[in-house]
């Protein structure tokens, strides 16, 4: 056996070669063109190899080499504001080498192997070291220090190691034992990247959207599904936590997506500010764009190179957040493989190992304690779009299984244009739990508490409209119309948010606070105005009101809300008067 | 290997050929079948080994036995591509159907197409001036958009596309598109009541008609559209031209696809249909759009009939998570006599954020479609409300809303098959109808277009 083997069969993406001496996921290069190909499954002398470019006018006979490597990113300076396909050719490159549009037998570097970095050393000659442990520092961008780490798998003393300018495949670091370090690694997609051991996660990760922070949080180091069918703002909402979330690295992967959808976010990021840090957006971002029309194999290949990307920063001690959308389309990817190699199916035509592939991928989630010491975390926050919006199949169970917060996006909301289109009575989060704490340290001691009015307020508008629907709210005892309109400030001014907005986009949560105090000041003003005789009707009214719910549009509300509460509460107060 | 005839089929099963022992064949190659009367079909390879072949038959297996011959190409299906492909009726995998000679290529394009760098793409914000109100207005088509009709059996979606196809412009100019009309399994009737359209608007002279008709064979369909789209990138992409594609009908594409799926003895997925439908389709939709350093542009309408009015239905399910949006025709609407039944309400067209507004349609264009939106849909819920309660236990808001969904109907969406509204037309008669609801209620409106359009205010 030998490492050159030849073409059995073609069957779309899936190829099989004969000859060749292959372990599983062994990357090869298929027919004369060379393409690339990742070995999936052995069969005696056969090799069955999906391929992650367009096998048209591939012949049997034709060679097959295998790379001996398996399927790796490159990792090092050069990532952070990159563009990659799925399977990290950076998609600029790949424009000025075959035009507009993606043929194939291309190869790219995943960065620029000449660009010289600054790499100031951090650790001193002699020094014991480990795999993980950080030996310098490389100012990637203006807020990103990317930090330098001995590979996972190597260990020593440092014999030699100097600052100064290199490019990233040139030695920095030589260890007793003669390996040598570059500022460039590499490391197998579908091996997660080791960390000395996983924490709870305690900290949420603030994402600007009322809802998802106040009502369902995320954890830092979490991992949540949002489901929603088509045109019901999946999209939306990923491009939003993307930007605002107050995480350090973003990792975003189009999987299976629209072309001019990619397009938006390409266009739009590199001109956004990122609220934590007031630089541009791109500096914290890596995008990952494998667009629907793309080859199915390099789809199902983009999450796992998404997830060792920010597995990698992870270990630098930052804090990451990794969008996927759609999983369900990288799902499609499995079982268009699966299906081609003619295996038994499981539910729907998906192959029998699809919930433990989505439970691998979610569990590459968590916030750790890296191999230096630091602290680090990979939040994942994946969509899916269920057939017909129909949550009971098997992508979304399975996901459903695997997170601890879920989103479910509501077409019926969507419709009446309530965005974030997010039904706050099926969605859930089981992170408050471990947050609650942060929250009563760092924004108020009774904020949990207050959560839980929010919510209950939400659950028995949901069973008054039921007796609405019959009677017509007229027939309701008037404590119980006060509480509809509690219910209809906390949706209208509370619950939605417009994600494209310069100001409502995204809402610190601080003033989330105050938002929800607001709601329950007028509650409690209103309930006492009513009890001494004022109408409902004068109460809900007072223009402080209408005044206090269109602040959330201005600039410096934050400073301003606790003033217009009150005059609210005074203006409600007068309506006794009135009488 | 071109020229050499094997006779080794062994088995033939719906559209498919097996045959064993040949040359190495290329996956996608084109194959000619030479049948003992002489005829010859058209297939392409669909599996590829060393020891069987795989072949896909576009014509129908119809009496292909084992004695029939066949020859691979040494290539895979190209269109031979040329200006003159404008103005040309052509069949369901390429030929001439007009009559008139062959196309003298300029190019030989290769049909599958090559996915658009996504990083080359510009993002679109032309506005496309369809002249009809609900579209213009609720879910604005744009240049690069494809924007399917989802319609069913029986509604007048022939007509809209039509329509739309004859009045599309880009406001403030006279350039037209260039229309590459698409038809897949569409009766002959259907097929004339377009070329006949065509004609008597003089559409015809610039339009590329490629046409496979209901009893042309089913799996020539799934090329067909291959070819319009390769033809519609050329003009494009090498011609400058603004393309248009309308084809029709996607769900008779998506049930020949599933008869291969099924042949094949594939594992299928949601109801037959095969589990790759979804890049299958994506690998159409996704050819619409406009490249950095092109003038041209492709624009995509796709018409689909839900089968029994069921959006949920996997074609436009599928289709829903690719398109940039949705235009849904409505049964209803269409049985009240309402032409064009449009319901906005499941309706949508993604891209509408980027070309509406004061530098392209008119600034207060965003305002006044949240609103009509907003009184149009709580009207409709009211109609539900008033059939339980009656119309006197409604207040007075109710009541003017309940009033705007029926004026809303009536005026708004209803239009002559000829009428080509402009954007200020349609814009002008969105605040001559919402003048009927009393502005407080009006709560979607910015102050400042209020006075500046509201009727009470202009006079």
């Amino acid at each position: 056996m030998s490492k050159e083997g030849v073409i059995y069969r073609i069957s779309g993406p899936v190829v099989t070669a004969t000859g060749m001496s292959a372990g599983m996921y062994d990357v090869v290069r298929v027919g004369n063109e060379g393409l690339m190909g990742e070995v999936i499954e052995l069969h005696g002398e056969k090799a069955v190899i999906q391929v992650y470019e367009d096998t048209s006018g591939i012949r049997p006979g034709e060679p097959v080499i295998n790379t001996g490597e398996t399927l790796s990113v490159s990792l090092g300076p050069g990532l952070l504001t990159q563009i990659y396909d799925g399977i990290q050719r950076p998609l600029p490159t790949l424009e000025e080498v075959m035009g507009v549009f993606i043929t194939r037998g291309v190869d790219a570097d995943a960065f620029d192997l000449e660009k010289k970095w600054t790499f100031e050393a951090v650790i001193e000659k002699g020094a014991a070291v480990e795999g993980g442990q950080v030996i310098g520092h490389v100012q990637e961008t203006e807020t990103i220090v990317h930090k330098i780490m001995v590979p996972p798998t190597m260990n020593g003393v440092i014999k030699d190691i100097k600052s100064g300018d290199f490019n990233v495949t040139e030695t920095v670091c030589t260890l007793e034992d003669g390996s040598e370090i570059q500022m460039m690694q590499k490391w197998p997609v579908r091996t997660p990247r080791p960390y000395r051991q996983k924490y709870a996660p305690d900290t949420p990760l603030i994402t600007g959207m009322r809802i998802l922070d106040f009502l369902f949080p995320l954890a830092k180091g979490g991992a949540a599904g949002i489901p929603g069918p088509f045109g019901s703002g999946k999209t939306v909402t990923q491009q939003s936590l993307a930007k605002y979330s107050d995480a350090q690295i973003v990792v975003y992967i189009g999987c299976g997506e629209r072309g001019n959808e990619m397009t938006e976010v390409l266009d739009e990021f590199p001109h956004l500010i990122d609220p934590n840090t007031g630089k541009p957006l791109m500096n914290r971002t890596v995008m990952i764009a494998n667009t629907s029309n793309m080859p199915v194999a390099a789809r199902e290949a983009s999450v796992y190179t998404g997830i060792t990307i920010a597995e990698y920063f992870r270990d630098m001690g930052y804090d990451v957040a990794l969008m996927a959308d759609s999983t369900s389309r990288w799902a499609e990817a499995m079982r268009e493989i699966s299906s081609r190699l003619e295996e038994m199916p499981g539910e729907e035509g998906y192959p029998a190992y699809l919930s433990s592939r989505i439970a691998e991928f979610y569990e590459r989630a968590g916030r750790v304690e890296t191999k230096n010491g630091d602290d680090g975390s990979v939040t994942v926050i994946g969509a899916v779009s269920p057939p017909g919006g129909d949550i009971s199949e098997p992508v979304s169970q399975g996901t459903l299984r695997i997170v601890k917060a879920f989103w479910g996006l509501d077409a019926g909301l969507a419709r009446q244009r309530h965005f974030p289109a997010i039904n706050w009575l099926n969605s859930y989060s089981l992170y408050p739990q471990s947050l609650n704490q942060w929250f009563r340290d760092n924004i108020a001691q009774d904020f949990p508490e207050i959560r839980t009015q929010i919510s209950g307020l939400l659950q028995i508008e949901a069973e008054l409209q039921e007796i609405v629907q019959l009677v017509g709210s007229d027939a309701l005892p008037v404590d119980q119309q006060l509480t509809l309109e509690v219910a209809r400030m906390i949706r209208e001014f509370f619950l939605q948010q417009n994600g494209f907005h310069d100001v409502d986009a995204y809402c610190d949560i601080h003033l989330q606070y105050s938002m929800s105090k607001a709601i329950l000041s007028f509650q409690e003003a209103a309930k006492n105005a009513m009890a001494a005789g004022a109408q409902l009707n004068d109460v809900v009214n007072v223009p402080a009101r209408t005044a206090l719910m269109r602040g959330r549009f201005e600039k410096g509300y934050i400073d301003t809300i606790d003033d217009m509460v009150k005059a609210m509460v005074d203006e409600i107060a007068d309506t006794v008067e009135d009488n | 290997m071109t020229g050499k005839e094997y006779r080794t089929i062994t088995d033939v099963k719906g559209p498919l050929v097996f045959l064993n022992k040949t040359e190495p064949v290329a996956f996608g190659e084109i194959v000619t079948i030479r049948l003992a009367d002489g005829s010859i079909k058209n297939g392409q390879v669909l599996d590829t080994s060393d020891d069987l072949v795989i072949v896909q038959v576009f014509e129908g297996t119809a009496k292909i036995d084992r004695t029939a011959g066949v020859t691979f190409m040494g290539d895979v299906f190209k269109l031979p591509v040329s200006k003159d492909l404008v103005g040309r009726i052509l069949d369901g995998a390429g030929r001439p159907r007009d009559g008139g000679p062959d196309i003298v290529a300029e190019e030989n394009a290769d049909i599958i197409g090559a996915a658009i760098n996504p990083y080359s793409r510009q993002s679109p914000h032309d506005f496309i001036q369809t002249g009809i109100s609900a579209i213009d207005c609720c879910t604005t088509l744009v240049r690069g958009q494809k924007l399917p009709i989802f319609s069913a059996s029986g509604l007048p979606h022939n007509d809209i596309a039509l329509q739309i196809a004859r009045q599309a412009k880009l406001k403030g100019s006279d350039e037209q598109f260039i229309v590459v009309f698409c038809a897949m399994g569409i009766t002959a009737e259907e097929y004339n009541f377009f070329r006949s359209d065509l004609e008597r608007t003089g559409a015809l002279e610039n339009a590329a008609l490629f046409v496979n008709l209901a009893d042309d064979p089913a799996v020539e369909r799934i090329i067909t559209p291959r070819l319009a789209l390769t033809a519609a990138e050329y003009l494009a992409f090498e011609h400058d031209y603004h393309v248009l594609v309308i084809y029709t009908d996607m769900t008779n594409y998506c049930d020949a696809l599933r008869q291969i799926g099924a042949a094949r003895e594939e594992v299928p997925g949601r109801r037959g249909y095969p589990g790759y439908m979804y890049t299958d389709l994506a690998m159409l939709y996704e050819r619409a759009g406009i490249v950095k350093g092109k003038k041209g542009s492709i624009t995509q309408f796709p018409i689909l009939t839900m089968p029994g009015d069921d959006i949920t239905h996997p074609i436009p399910d599928l289709s829903g998570y690719i398109t940039e949006g949705q235009i849904v025709i409505s049964r209803e609407l269409h049985q009240q006599g309402i032409y064009p039944p449009i319901n906005v309400l499941p309706s949508l067209s993604r891209l509408m954020g980027s070309c509406i507004g004061a530098e392209t349609t008119r600034e207060d264009h965003k305002s006044v479609s949240d609103q009509m939106y907003a009184a149009y849909a709580q009207g409709r819920e009211l109609r539900g409300l008033v059939a339980i309660v009656g119309e006197d236990a409604l207040n007075e808001r109710d009541k003017q809303l309940l009033d705007f969904s029926g004026v809303f109907e009536d005026r708004f969406l209803r239009q002559s098959r000829d009428e080509d509204r402009s954007i200020d037309e349609t814009l002008d008669l969105c605040w001559e109808l919402m003048s009927s609801i009393d502005t407080k209620y009006l709560v979607r409106l910015d102050q400042k277009w209020i006075e500046k359009y509201h009727p009470d205010n202009k006079a």
